[in-house]
C-alpha cells in the first residue's frame, strides 16, 4: 500500500501540474513533492529493521498472457533509494529561481521523472522495471531539449540514443532470462534469479555483458561515459541535478538488484575486467577534472570518478565471500553522492547566474562577498573530498575497504580518488571562494532565502550521514545480506 | 462473410451517391456502415470457422481479428481523409474505391485458397493504383500511380508463377491440401522454387528490400491521405496474407525459406533506416520508416512461432497503423497550411500549436518504439518471438536498426521544439481532425499500457 502511495503521488501530481496556472506551477510542484517526501519518511520511520524481505508488496496481474505482473515492493535498499529521490526532488524544484519563468510542463516533467525513478527502485517484475527505466528517460530528454544550453539538440539526442542502446540490450537479457523460467514463464524477480543461476556460465557471461551495457552507460563507467560531460554541461541546472543526483543511481541500483543476483557466474568471468575499467575511470576522470577550468565540467568529471569507485566497490564482490562492505558502501555512497552533487551543481548555478561565467580563472574572493554562500560551498566540497564526519567519508571508507578485501593493490589505486579528489575540489574551492575578488565577483550577493531553503537541508544531510550513517546502513543491511546469501 | 457483403454494399452505395445527390449525408453513412461491419464481424468470433465458397474463404479467429483491425484502421482513415476527398477533389467515387479495396483486404486475411489470395490482392491493388494517381493536377501523383501499377503487375507475375508451381506440386489451390502435400516431398526443387517465388511476390507487395524500390516514390508522390492508406491498410493486409500463407502452407519448410527471408529482413532494416536518416522531406522519411516497419513485421514471420507470431503481427500492424495515421494527419494539416513537407515546416510548432506537437511526439515515440507507447510493445513482442525461436542474432541487428530509427524520428521532435518558428503561418486544425488525433493518441497510449486487449483477439 505504502509503495503505491509513494509512487502515485508524484505521478498524479505530474498530470495535475499540467492544468495549474503558470504562476502557481512551482508552488504546486514543491507542495506535492513534499507530500511524497512525507509519505517516504513515514514509511522509512516505520520500516522494519532486521528484515531483508520486501515490504508493502503489491502484485497484480498486468499482461496475463505473458506472465507480466504489476509487482512492486520495498526492501531496505529500495527504501533508501526512494528516500533519496523524494528528498532531492523538492529541493531540485525549489532551486528554480523566480526570474526564470518555467511553464507548468517543466514541473510536470520533473514530477513525472520522480514517479518513474521511484518506479525503477520499487519494481519487482523485470518487464515493469524496464518500462519504468525507459519512462525515466523521456522526461529528462525533454527537460534538456526544451530548457538546455546552446548545443542541446545534438547533445541530448546523443545521450538519448546512447542510453537507449544500453537499455535495449538489457531488455534482450531480461527476455532471455524470462524464457528460461519454468512453465509458462514469468518476469517475477525471484524466478529470474533462479533461471539465471541455472544457466551455463558462458551464457551468464553474455547476459552479464548485456546488462552491463545498460547499467554501465547509465552510471557511467569508463569507457561508456562519453555522453556524460556534454550532457551535464548542456542540461539546465535542474536537469543536471536530476541526472547526477538521482538518475545515475538507477544504473548502480540495477547492478545490485538485477545483475549480480541473476548472473553470478558472469561476475566470475568479467568482474575483474569491469573492476579494472572502473578503477581506470576513477584515475582518468580525476586527472581530467584537475585540468578543467569550467566548474560545471569539473564537477561532471568528479562525478565520473566517484561513480567509478562505487562500481569498483560493487564489482569487488565475489560469490561466497560474504564481503558485503563494498555493496553497503555503494549504497551509502549513492546517498551522499546524490546530496553532494546536487548541492555542488546548485552552487555552480548560483555562481553562473550572478557572474555569467563558470571559468575558474575569472572567479575569486567569494568568501569576502558572500560568507554564508562560501560556508555552504565549503561544507559541500569537504563532503565531496570525503573528510571524516562528512557523508563522503563513510561511503568511500567502506568501498575502499571492500576493494581491499578482494585485491589490496586495487584499493591503493582506488584510494587515489580521495587524494586526487582533494586536489581538484580544494583547488577549485580555493580559487573560487578565496583570494582576491575579480571584476565578475565584485558585486556578488549572498544567498537569497529561496537558495538557503535549498542548501540548508542538503548541508544537514551532509553532516547527518557523516556523523550517524547507521540510521541508513542498518536499514539496508538485512536486505543486502539476503541478496548476497542467495548465491 | 457478412463483412464482405457490408463493405461491398457500402461501396456500391457510395458509387451511387454522386448520381443520387446525397453526397452530404454520405460520410456518416460510411462510418455507421464500418461500425456495423465491425460489430457483425465480431459476432462470429470464437465460433467454428465460417467456411464459404467451397472452402475458399475461412473466417476463423485469425481472419476475424484482422478484419476487425482493418475496419478500425479504415474508420480512423476515413475521418482523416474526409476533408481531402470531399473538398479538394469532388469525386465520391474515390471513397467507393477505398471501400472496394477494403473488400480485397478482407479477402486477403481470410482466404483459404490461392486463387482467393490472388483475387484479394488484385482487388486491393487495382483500387489503390487509381487512388495513387488521383491527384490529376500533380505530375508526381500520376508518376506514383503508374510506377505502382507497373511494379505491382510485375510482382503479381511472380506471385502467379509461384502459385502455378505450387499447384504443380500439390494439384490443388487449397491451403490445407497444399500443406499436406508439401510434407510428402514429391518435387522438392519445384516446391521450393514455388515458395520462393511466392515470397518474392509478397515481398514486393509488403515492400521488403530489395523489392522495395518502388515504395519511396509512390508514397512520396501519392496524395498524403492515400499514402496514409497504403502505409496502413494495405500493409496490414499484405502482412496478414503473407503470414497466413506461410503459416498454413509451409510451416514444415521453415528451415528452407526462413534463411532467405532472414536476409530480406536484414536488408530491409538497414537500407530503409539508413536512407531515412538522410531525408529532408518528412513525407519521404515516413515512407522509408514504413519500409523499416515492414522489416520488423517480417521478423515475426521469420521467427515462426505459431499463434504468437500471428498475435505479434496483429498487434504490430494495428498499433503501427494508428500511430502512422496520427503522423500523416499532422503532416497533412501542416503541409496544407504551409505548403511544404520538409522538416522546416514543423519548426516552432511546439510554441504555436501545443496539441498538434504533443500528438506528433506521441506518434514519433510510438514509431520509434519507446515505452509506454504501443509501438514499444509491438516491437517488444516481435523481438520476444524471435528470441523464443532462437533468432538472437536477428534481434541484435534489429535493435541496432531501431536505434538508427530513433535518430530520424527524433529529428521531427527536435524540429518541433528546438527550432524557432520561421514563417509565421498559423496552423489550424479542424474539428474532425482533432477528434481523430485525439482517438489515435489515446489508443497509442492505452494499447501500449494494456496490450492484452488486442492480444486476446487471436
Amino acid at each position: 500500500m505504502q509503495t503505491a502511495v509513494i509512487l502515485l503521488i508524484p505521478f498524479i501530481s505530474a498530470l495535475a501540474a499540467l492544468f495549474i496556472p503558470r504562476k502557481h506551477g512551482k508552488k504546486f510542484a514543491v507542495a506535492t513533492s513534499l507530500l511524497a517526501l512525507v509519505a517516504a519518511v513515514i514509511t522509512f520511520i516505520n520500516f522494519p529493521v532486521n528484515n531483508g524481505d520486501y515490504q508493502y508488496v503489491i502484485n497484480e496481474p498486468w499482461i496475463q498472457s505473458l506472465g507480466i505482473n504489476f509487482h512492486i515492493g520495498i526492501d531496505g535498499i529500495s527504501m533508501l533509494m526512494v528516500l533519496l529521490t523524494t528528498f532531492l526532488t523538492p529541493l531540485i524544484i525549489l532551486s528554480v529561481v523566480v526570474s526564470e519563468t518555467r511553464t507548468p510542463v517543466f514541473y510536470a516533467l520533473i514530477l513525472f521523472m520522480e514517479a518513474a525513478l521511484i518506479g525503477v527502485f520499487v519494481s519487482l517484475d523485470g518487464f515493469l522495471f524496464y518500462i519504468f527505466w525507459e519512462l525515466a528517460l523521456i522526461p529528462i530528454y525533454f527537460i534538456c531539449l526544451l530548457w538546455g544550453g546552446e548545443h542541446r539538440a545534438k547533445v541530448t539526442l546523443k545521450f538519448f540514443i546512447y542510453t537507449l542502446a544500453g537499455s535495449l540490450f538489457m531488455l534482450v537479457a531480461l527476455v532471455i532470462l524470462y524464457l528460461h523460467t519454468p512453465g509458462s514463464h514469468t518476469f517475477d524477480i525471484q524466478a529470474l534469479y533462479q533461471a539465471g543461476r541455472m544457466l551455463d556460465p558462458r551464457l551468464q557471461g553474455f547476459l552479464f555483458l548485456f546488462f552491463f551495457l545498460a547499467f554501465g552507460i547509465k552510471m557511467p563507467v569508463f569507457p561508456l561515459h562519453t555522453w556524460q560531460p556534454d550532457t551535464y554541461t548542456e542540461a539546465p541546472t535542474q536537469g543536471t541535478m536530476l541526472l547526477a543526483g538521482i538518475m545515475l543511481k538507477m544504473g548502480i541500483y540495477g547492478v545490485i538488484r538485477w545483475m549480480l543476483p541473476a548472473v553470478p557466474q558472469g561476475i566470475q568471468q568479467y568482474g575483474d575486467l569491469v573492476l579494472w575499467l572502473s578503477i581506470i575511470g576513477v584515475v582518468y576522470a580525476s586527472i581530467i577534472a584537475i585540468t578543467r577550468s569550467d566548474i560545471k565540467r569539473l564537477i561532471a568529471y568528479s562525478s565520473i570518478a566517484h561513480v567509478g569507485l562505487i562500481a569498483a566497490g560493487i564489482f569487488a564482490y565475489r560469490s561466497g565471500s560474504m564481503n558485503s562492505q563494498g555493496i553497503q558502501g555503494a549504497i551509502i555512497q549513492m546517498l551522499s553522492h546524490g546530496v553532494n552533487v546536487v548541492g555542488l551543481f546548485f552552487v555552480v548555478d548560483i555562481i553562473q547566474r550572478r557572474t555569467n561565467t563558470r571559468k575558474i580563472g575569472s572567479l575569486g574572493g567569494l568568501r569576502l562577498k558572500a560568507p554564508f554562500f562560501a560556508t555552504a560551498f565549503l561544507i559541500l566540497t569537504l563532503g565531496a573530498v570525503a573528510l571524516p564526519l562528512t557523508d563522503g567519508f563513510v561511503g568511500e571508507f567502506l568501498l575502499i575497504n571492500g576493494i581491499y578485501i578482494y585485491k589490496p593493490a586495487l584499493a591503493v589505486l582506488g584510494g587515489l580518488t580521495i587524494i586526487l579528489g582533494a586536489v581538484y575540489m580544494l583547488r577549485m574551492y580555493q580559487r573560487v571562494a578565496l583570494g582576491e575578488t575579480s571584476r565578475e565577483t565584485e558585486n556578488f550577493l549572498d544567498l537569497t532565502p529561496n537558495e538557503k531553503a535549498v542548501l540548508i537541508p542538503l548541508l544537514i544531510m551532509v553532516i547527518l550521514i557523516g556523523v550517524c550513517p547507521n540510521i541508513f546502513l542498518k536499514v539496508s543491511e538485512p536486505a543486502v545480506a539476503k541478496l548476497l546469501s542467495g548465491f | 462473410m457478412i463483412t464482405l457483403i457490408i463493405l461491398s454494399a457500402l461501396g456500391i452505395l457510395t458509387l451511387f451517391a454522386q448520381v443520387l445527390r446525397f453526397r452530404r449525408g454520405l460520410f456518416p453513412v460510411i462510418l455507421v456502415g464500418l461500425a456495423a461491419a465491425f460489430f457483425f464481424t465480431s459476432a462470429n468470433y470464437n465460433t467454428n470457422p465460417q467456411v464459404w465458397f467451397s472452402s475458399m474463404l475461412h473466417f476463423d479467429n485469425f481472419a476475424i481479428a484482422f478484419s476487425r483491425s482493418l475496419i478500425v484502421i479504415a474508420f480512423l482513415w476515413f475521418m482523416m481523409a474526409r476533408n481531402y476527398f470531399l473538398q479538394e477533389t469532388s469525386a465520391t467515387d474515390h471513397f467507393a474505391l477505398v471501400l472496394f479495396s477494403m473488400v480485397g483486404a478482407v479477402s486477403m486475411v481470410s482466404y483459404n485458397n490461392l486463387t482467393m489470395l490472388f483475387l484479394g490482392i488484385e482487388i486491393l491493388s487495382i483500387s489503390v493504383y487509381v487512388l495513387a494517381a488521383s491527384d490529376k493536377a500533380n505530375a508526381f501523383s500520376s508518376e506514383a500511380g503508374f510506377k505502382y501499377f507497373l511494379m505491382g503487375s510485375f510482382a503479381t507475375g511472380f506471385l502467379l508463377f509461384g502459385i502455378t508451381l505450387i499447384y504443380g506440386v500439390s494439384g490443388s489451390f487449397d491451403l490445407t491440401v497444399i500443406h499436406n502435400s508439401m510434407g510428402a516431398h514429391h518435387e522438392p526443387v519445384m516446391a521450393l522454387t514455388g515458395v520462393l517465388l511466392l515470397m518474392v511476390g509478397l515481398a514486393f507487395k509488403a515492400s521488403l528490400a530489395p523489392f522495395h524500390f518502388w515504395a519511396p516514390d509512390v508514397y512520396d508522390g501519392a496524395p498524403t491521405p492515400v499514402t496514409a492508406y497504403m502505409a496502413t491498410v494495405v500493409k496490414t493486409a499484405a502482412f496478414a496474407a503473407f503470414f497466413r500463407l506461410f503459416y498454413i502452407c509451409f510451416p514444415d519448410m521453415v528451415a528452407q525459406w526462413s534463411g532467405v527471408l532472414w536476409w530480406l529482413v536484414v536488408l530491409t532494416l538497414f537500407i530503409s533506416n539508413i536512407t531515412a536518416v538522410r531525408q529532408t522531406s518528412v513525407k519521404r522519411m515516413l515512407a522509408y520508416s514504413s519500409i523499416a516497419h515492414a522489416g520488423y513485421l517480417a521478423m515475426a514471420i521469420v521467427s515462426m512461432n505459431g499463434d504468437a507470431s500471428a498475435r505479434a503481427i496483429l498487434y504490430y500492424t494495428l498499433t503501427y497503423s494508428v500511430s502512422t495515421i496520427s503522423a500523416f494527419t499532422v503532416l497533412y494539416i501542416v503541409s496544407r497550411s504551409k505548403g511544404r513537407e520538409d522538416f522546416g515546416a514543423f519548426e516552432g510548432l511546439g510554441k504555436t500549436n501545443p496539441f498538434l506537437s504533443f500528438v506528433l511526439v506521441v506518434a514519433m515515440l510510438s514509431l520509434a518504439g519507446i515505452p509506454p507507447t504501443a509501438g514499444f510493445f509491438g516491437k517488444y513482442y516481435v523481438f520476444f518471438n524471435a528470441l523464443q525461436t532462437h533468432n538472437t542474432g536477428l534481434v541484435i541487428i534489429a535493435v541496432l536498426a531501431a536505434l538508427i530509427g530513433v535518430y530520424y524520428y527524433f529529428k521531427v521532435i527536435i524540429a518541433v521544439y528546438f527550432k524557432p518558428e520561421q514563417s509565421h503561418i498559423p496552423v489550424t486544425v479542424g474539428g474532425l481532425h482533432q477528434t481523430v488525433l485525439f482517438i489515435t493518441t489515446l489508443l497509442t497510449l492505452l494499447l501500449g499500457i494494456f496490450p492484452d486487449v488486442i492480444l486476446q483477439w487471436i
